[in-house]
């Protein structure tokens, strides 16, 4: 992509998609809002839970507190990136595809920008200010390795995110009716992310926390943010090894969305 | 960007070549609560043409004939299951990108524009999004509006435009980065009869240019009547046509008619070689013959020479006529 003016044409349709969304103030604002909304309620969720229990999966409020900020923060930045992509349904099912696939420009980056969807801004807001909050709260005893954790995580964290929401949107191209699919594994696994991996039987716990990789995001660094050791005997290097995972899973989605492309069967007239 | 000198060496004055191209797309249908049976379905079935740079060719074909999908192949839209095709050179759904830049493509039915956003917004994002120096792409919008009146428009956000300036406003966005070629699927579907003959009179404008070759799909024949000297005819996947409108008269034997009304029912004494009467209303005083090969001049000098002719008219065989009679094969 090292074409002059590239950069510039996605920033333009960045700029149009938002104007276009902010010619409805109204409905933008009310949008803006309930996203922000929903990011308290989860944080309320994790408190709520530690009212009836002193511990979930042998961990304190603390800890889940901690995973649960950086999963939601991870989640969030995705989404707002990336979360549009499930748009690509509609895409295929109308044959509207087309109209992005005669422009000179690659088809995914195009649809991210044609679709940006600002409103998710407001979540994104609100949970990097969660998290902020709950690393203070967590009283982390910050060491020069615990600070590049911090920031590496949230940006692996976003990828493999990101990573998952564009396999979801490739089943749309074979499987017309896929949007619930998709959901389970992106919004279902942003839930699983949030809570500690030793809540889970061990089946699940090995094919979402580590098959997908979903206990990287949250669970691991959180365990050695805190200084506490995994229950379950898992090596420190797992902490480290989102980045590994989380390029992985790109690689993988991207085999799966050049091959899908080539399956576009373009319906309609 | 391997080879461009190679492409610009082939790259002579055929524009599009497509040779043996076939789709076929593979359909599922539910027999039973589980099973599923798949057929293969060619949807474009060894489809052969050439076209030079310039021209003007209708592509026609009843429905389901495999003309869109031979389109979007040829726009890198879909991906051949086999075949050879070359849009300016280029191989379109392997450079894609590259072959964007030098063809422009309107979908009757699917819009390119901004939906929210006033049409001017459009085309500013469009030369954004192909790279277009400033000064071609004022001097190239310049031209669409004044020859297709968009001014009065341009700043309305494109859901408040009629379907006619939508339209202008769609093929305007195909043109600002200069395409070689243009496709157009089904332009003037859903048109009024106005707004259909003056984006006619604009193609028909681009077309005399010389510089642009033009592809266009239409189930009004009158937009090829009006545009295309070259007419390529698919059914079922197969082109069955590929000629001037005339071959195709000529091919299917379309026959000239002459209507006479008679002062009084008689049977006129018309038994001439090509001659045939193919009807008789109004209690005998009027009569349709058809011609095949014969001056209409003639007939009607024999009609009148024997009195009571009231009124003469000639029919022209008409597109439709021609087009019904090769689909129904």
């Amino acid at each position: 992509m090292a074409e002059p003016g590239v950069g510039q044409a996605y920033a333009r349709l960045v700029r149009a998609q938002i104007r276009s969304q902010t010619q409805y103030r109204l409905s933008f604002g009310i949008d803006v809002a309930s996203c922000a909304l929903g990011t308290l309620i989860e944080a309320a969720v994790v408190l709520v839970v530690f009212r009836v229990s002193p511990t979930v999966g042998g961990f304190g409020l603390r800890e889940v507190l901690v995973m649960s900020a950086l999963a939601a923060f991870a989640f969030d930045l995705a989404d707002l990136l990336v979360g549009n992509i499930e748009r690509l349904s509609t895409y295929v099912r109308k044959g509207t595809l087309d109209t992005i696939l005669i422009r000179p420009l690659r088809v995914l980056p195009q649809l991210l920008a044609t679709d940006f969807a600002l409103r998710r801004v407001g979540r994104v807001a609100q949970s990097s200010v969660l998290l902020v909050a709950v690393l203070v709260y967590a009283d982390i005893d910050w060491t020069p390795a615990r600070v590049v954790m911090l920031a590496l995580t949230p940006l692996a964290g976003c990828a493999l995110f990101a990573a998952v929401f564009l396999l979801g949107a490739c089943v749309a191209f074979w499987f017309v009716e896929s949007g619930e699919i998709a959901n389970a594994f992106t919004y279902g696994g942003k839930e699983f992310a949030r809570y500690p991996a030793t809540i889970y039987p061990g089946l699940l716990r090995r094919v979402f926390g580590y098959g997908v990789g979903l206990a990287l995001v949250g669970y691991q660094p959180a365990l050695f943010l805190t200084g506490h050791a995994d229950p379950l005997g898992g090596p420190t290097w797992l902490a480290w090894s989102s980045p590994a995972a989380a390029a992985l899973a790109w690689t993988i989605a991207l085999l799966v969305w050049r091959t899908g492309i080539r399956h576009y069967r373009s319906t309609g007239s | 960007m391997i080879d461009t000198a190679t492409e610009t060496m082939i790259e002579t004055d055929t524009m599009i070549e497509v040779r043996d191209l076939r789709k076929e797309f593979t359909i599922k249908r539910k027999i039973g609560r589980v099973r599923r049976e798949t057929r293969t379905v060619s949807a474009v079935d060894g489809v052969e043409l050439s076209i030079a740079r310039g021209e003007m060719v209708g592509y026609i074909g009843p429905n389901g004939a495999g003309k869109s999908t031979t389109l979007k192949m040829m726009t890198g839209i879909l991906t051949p299951t086999s075949g050879h095709i070359r849009v300016c050179g280029l191989e379109p759904v392997p450079r894609r990108r590259r072959l964007a830049r030098r063809i422009g493509v309107v979908f009757g039915q699917r819009s390119q524009l901004w939906w929210d956003l006033p049409l001017r917004e459009s085309f500013r994002l469009l030369g954004a999004v192909y790279t277009v120096p400033r000064a071609e792409h004022e001097a190239r919008l310049k031209r669409c509006r004044a020859m297709l009146e968009l001014d009065e428009f341009m700043d309305t956000p494109v859901r408040q435009l009629s379907l006619g300036q939508r339209m202008r406003g769609e093929i305007t966005a195909a043109l600002l980065h200069g395409p070689d070629v243009l496709f157009l699927d089904e332009p003037t579907i859903g048109l009024d009869v106005v707004s259909k003959q003056s984006l006619r009179a604009f193609l028909a404008e681009i077309g005399a240019g010389g510089e642009v070759t033009t592809v266009l799909t239409t189930h009004d024949l009158a937009d090829i009547e009006h545009l295309c000297r070259r007419l390529i005819v698919i059914d079922r996947g197969c082109v069955v046509h590929d000629g001037t409108l005339e071959a195709l008269h000529a091919r299917y034997g379309s026959r000239r008619r002459v209507v006479v009304d008679l002062d009084e029912a008689r049977e006129p004494d018309v038994r001439m070689p090509g001659v045939a009467v193919e009807g008789v209303e109004a209690d005998g005083r009027r009569i349709t013959f058809a011609l095949d090969g014969v001056p209409a001049g003639e007939l009607i000098a024999r009609i009148a020479r024997d009195g009571g002719l009231r009124d003469v008219s000639v029919r022209e065989p008409t597109i439709e006529e021609v087009v019904a009679r090769l689909y129904r094969q």
